[in-house]
């Protein structure tokens, strides 16, 4: 267990350091507009060579490349170009509304998910068909524009949830449950179809397998076969499911953010892309690698403790 | 909807095998009402965007300020938006960019992940390694978050965040086109054309695009509609180009005058919608037309056969039973089948009756497909979920676990005995012990549930039963998981489960065809041991007359579903009656080669259930 949980967490960092540089690469190899895009059109030459030395902008594009390694490596992100917030402080700031979206979307869709997709490949018969149907229109609808046809309903026709966030610093859970139910509903309906039809997948495949049959026949309860074999031999590929799922959540929720006005990651995000705040958009880009590549980590682990044979080996 | 969950599965082909005409693969797909729906609808998108330029009634940014979010009309038919500009122009106009971003999108995917996937396959090796590295690393990249990167990088244009994301789900197209050459490259057919002189390049041109043809077409089809889905979103963020009317731009729109005018949110949104609906649902009704050779309109005609059997069945329900009673298990006129797509019931057991009593083995051989497992998985009540009991019936202690009438075995009533009165050896060791558990569970597990003992007892009496089927060291092979002892071993496992309830009867399918010839006598002399010691019932299902002959009272001979002859083994092998079982006798006599013989000789024409019991 221990050199492949080695090997893991070895992957896991050349993948974190190989997009990071990428990342800093295609984003600082032109910054010859930032200095005015701070400054102002009406700049002098003089103004924009002080900003884009105080940036450190005049340093060759590796060097600085190496600087916020060093830098990184202690722990400091940076700060915005534009407001002087540090970079760590926004995450820090944005990241529990939209890890909250996120992780309770995933649990939701886990226990869904399993639940649709046994029923539908134990029943088969209708339960299978209506479960299929429902999926594929699920999964054809981005989780966005369900989040958009939830808005016109529940807030423009319907005035049931705010239009706006009304998380504040220091606000209750009713705020939070307000703010974010919409969304992770958004989320579910559309993660649920698409992970749905794998568990049915993987539980069929389970079933046709030839110990289902000896355990059948050794008179154990169908019950306890469906959830403790079955169930257990297709927990690592919905698992894996998941993970993907959630990769692809990080995504939606960019957008879902907008829908809902937000203020997440995602938020942050598009706010320091369309003003070219090139040290956000890195701290965003570092800190979903780091999350995606935690959660691959734990469904390894997980999935390694599932098979035996990963166990010992 | 989430790339990943797409790119991440492809649709995997399975090896050269469905090969099959592509007439018959489209007809199948407009068979398909959803299938039919989604050709439908994106014909009708594709030809209204495509003459968007002729049959739009304004140029798409046409602004007429006295006008702006104005209602349908005669004049405007889908209202104007907040600009004052015609919805249905920008509509039409705007499609031919986001299909086209969408196609474009899908093309990088395609170019970029084909190839490259083909040479990781064909190749292997350090090729193989590094592509699989790459594509690892895009896959747990979060789409979006790399297209806001490259949008800070290079600016709003639509075609370069279609570019990014086209290779951030080529990873897709290169599993797939990986998975095919894999496979392909392991038929006999790529030989065959090495070794006539073909370059490298023809051989991937010739045989492998016909391979992934299929499902790239699908995979293509979802990609076209996550690109739609992620391009809207990027421009419904605001991101995208603003002067350049498409349903993401207008997306956008739309939700800012969402109090005001919520039609101009609706139609993007149902144009979205549509079009990504009709592309999933082509994607998934081609994968079904592919992967089930019998269709997805099928289900009908099965339901229906197995409903006429039913029907039969209840009506001959009353037909004297012609049981001549006293005997542990008593199979009469047994017929069981299954319901074909076409309406059919293709029957694989054609009337077989058998009896057995008590401490007595009675073997019964046959060819693969001669209905032999399928009896005996009859008895068990272990059929496939599909199969139909078309005639007959079977009974336990004179009590009926098929009852005239019935088209399914009575579960309530075997679910009881098995284990406890009927024991299971299976053919394949390996396959049939769970992989996920250690062997002492799995022998410990039924003891307790059944004989309602405790795990400490049921382990004293596991080992005990490990040390009588000639298990040296039982404490460690109970400690073991499956994947960790030998297939002898595992079957000798498997034996000790299925006698550890101590049953009346076993039901053994083969139980050593799948094992080494030195291991096979070894696992012969446990049974026999324990069929004497136990006074056990075997039924012992076999293509090998020498097993026969070393364990059996008696015989059944079974062809293509019907019992050949039966009688004492004794007799049968000295003088059998039929032409038949001399020549299952002489494969005996004349060994391994002889048994492929005696399977290809005309004698034994049975093309159609061939593969019956492994496929089952």
């Amino acid at each position: 267990m221990l050199p492949f949980l080695i090997r893991r967490l070895a992957s896991g960092a050349v993948v974190l350091v190989a997009v990071c540089c990428l990342a800093f690469l295609l984003l600082f190899f032109s910054t010859d507009d930032v200095a005015v895009n701070i400054l102002g059109e009406q700049a002098t030459p003089e103004q924009i060579a002080a900003k884009n030395a105080e940036l450190g902008l005049d340093q060759p594009l590796l060097q600085r490349l190496a600087d916020w390694w060093v830098a990184v490596l202690s722990g400091d992100f940076g700060s915005s170009w534009f407001n002087n917030e540090t970079v760590v402080g926004a995450l820090a700031a944005r990241l529990p509304v939209t890890l909250t979206v996120v992780a309770v979307a995933i649990l939701a869709i886990g226990v869904l998910a399993t639940t649709l997709g046994m029923t539908a490949a134990v029943r088969r018969g209708w339960a299978d068909r209506a479960v299929q149907t429902g999926a594929a229109i699920g999964d054809a609808l981005p989780s966005f524009m369900i989040g958009l046809i939830l808005v016109s309903i529940f807030v423009v026709a319907l005035p049931w949830f705010p239009a706006v966030s009304v998380i504040a610093p220091g606000s209750g859970v009713s705020a939070w449950v307000a703010s974010l139910t919409l969304p992770m509903i958004a989320l579910l309906i559309n993660g649920v179809a698409a992970s749905a039809q794998q568990v049915r997948g993987a539980v069929l495949t389970q079933l046709s397998r030839d110990h289902v049959r000896t355990l059948r026949s050794r008179g154990l309860p169908e019950r306890e076969i469906l959830f403790r074999h079955v169930l257990r031999s297709a927990a690592p590929a919905g698992l894996t499911v998941l993970s993907l799922q959630f990769i692809g959540m990080l995504s939606a929720v960019v957008v879902l953010e907008q829908v809902f006005a937000l203020p997440g990651v995602g938020t942050l995000a598009v706010q320091a892309t369309t003003t070219g705040d090139l040290p956000l958009v890195m701290g965003v880009v570092a800190y979903t690698t780091v999350i995606v590549v935690v959660v691959n980590l734990l469904v390894d682990l997980a999935n390694g403790w599932l098979n035996p044979k990963v166990r010992v080996a | 909807m989430s790339e990943h969950s797409i790119s991440s599965v492809p649709p995997t082909p399975t090896g050269p095998a469905p090969r099959r005409r592509g007439g018959e693969t489209l007809r199948r797909l407009l068979g398909n009402p959803l299938g039919l729906t989604a050709v439908v609808l994106l014909g009708v998108i594709a030809v209204a965007v495509l003459l968007a330029d002729v049959i739009a009634p304004f140029d798409p940014n046409y602004a007429d300020i006295r006008n702006i979010l104005s209602t349908p009309d005669l004049e405007h038919p889908l209202g104007t938006d907040g600009g004052g500009r015609d919805i249905l122009s920008r509509l039409l106009v705007g499609g031919q960019t986001t299909l086209l971003a969408a196609l474009l999108c899908a093309g990088v995917a395609i170019v970029v992940g084909l190839p490259t996937g083909m040479l990781a396959g064909y190749y292997g090796g350090l090729v193989d390694g590094a592509g699989a590295w790459v594509t690892n690393i895009v896959l747990a990249l979060p789409g979006m978050i790399v297209l806001l990167a490259v949008r800070a990088a290079v600016g709003p244009s639509v075609w370069v965040s279609m570019i990014a994301f086209g290779l951030i789900l080529s990873p897709g197209f290169f599993r797939l086109a990986r998975t095919a050459v894999r496979s392909v490259r392991s038929e006999l057919y790529i030989d065959a054309a090495k070794v006539s002189g073909l370059s490298d390049a023809r051989i991937l041109r010739r045989h492998v695009l016909s391979v992934v043809r299929a499902p790239l077409i699908i995979q293509g089809a979802l990609v076209c509609g996550v690109a739609i889905a992620v391009q809207s979103g990027l421009e419904f963020l605001g991101l995208g180009d603003s002067a350049v009317p498409t349903w993401g731009v207008m997306l956008n729109e739309g939700f800012r005058s969402m109090y005001d005018a919520p039609l101009n949110l609706f139609f993007p949104v149902l144009a979205i919608a549509l079009a990504t609906s009709a592309l999933v649902l082509l994607g998934n009704a081609l994968r079904d037309a592919l992967d089930d050779p019998t269709g997805p309109g099928s289900g009908g005609a099965r339901a229906a056969a197995a409903a006429a059997v039913a029907e039969r069945r209840r009506a001959g329900a009353d037909e004297p039973d012609s049981s001549t009673g006293g005997h542990l298990l008593e199979v009469r006129d047994l017929r069981v089948g299954y319901p074909q797509a076409d309406g059919t019931v293709k029957e694989v057991v054609s009337g077989v009756s058998l009896t057995l009593d008590r401490g007595e083995v009675l073997g019964v051989v046959g060819e693969s497909g001669s209905g032999k497992s399928q009896t005996a998985f009859s008895v068990l009540g272990l059929l496939p979920g599909d199969a139909l009991i078309t005639g007959g019936t079977i009974r336990i202690d004179d009590a009926h676990t098929v009852a005239p009438g019935d088209t399914a075995v009575d579960q309530a009533r075997l679910r009881p005995l098995r284990g406890k009165r009927i024991g299971y050896i299976p053919q394949e060791p390996m396959s049939n012990l769970d992989p996920a558990f250690s062997i002492g569970y799995q022998l410990v597990r039924p003891m307790t549930h059944l004989l309602g003992i405790s795990r400490e007892e049921a382990g004293r009496r596991a080992e005990d039963l490990l040390r009588s089927v000639g298990i040296t060291d039982p404490a460690r092979v109970m400690r073991s998981f499956p994947h960790e002892v030998s297939g002898g071993m595992a079957q000798r496992v498997l034996i000790a489960g299925a006698i550890s309830c101590e049953p009346d009867l076993v039901i053994a399918d083969e139980p050593t065809t799948a094992l080494d010839v030195t291991v096979q006598a070894e696992v012969l002399d446990v049974l026999r041991d324990l069929q004497a010691r136990m006074g056990l019932a075997v039924l012992l299902v076999t293509h090998n007359f020498g097993v026969v002959a070393d364990l059996c009272d008696r015989v059944v001979v079974m062809r293509e579903g019907s019992v050949v002859e039966q009688g004492e083994v004794r007799s049968i092998l000295r003088e059998p009656q039929e032409d038949y079982t001399r020549t299952l006798l002489d494969a005996m006599l004349a060994d391994k080669p002889g048994r492929a013989k005696a399977l290809a000789a005309p004698a034994t024409p049975n093309p159609s259930g061939e593969n019956l019991e492994t496929t089952r």
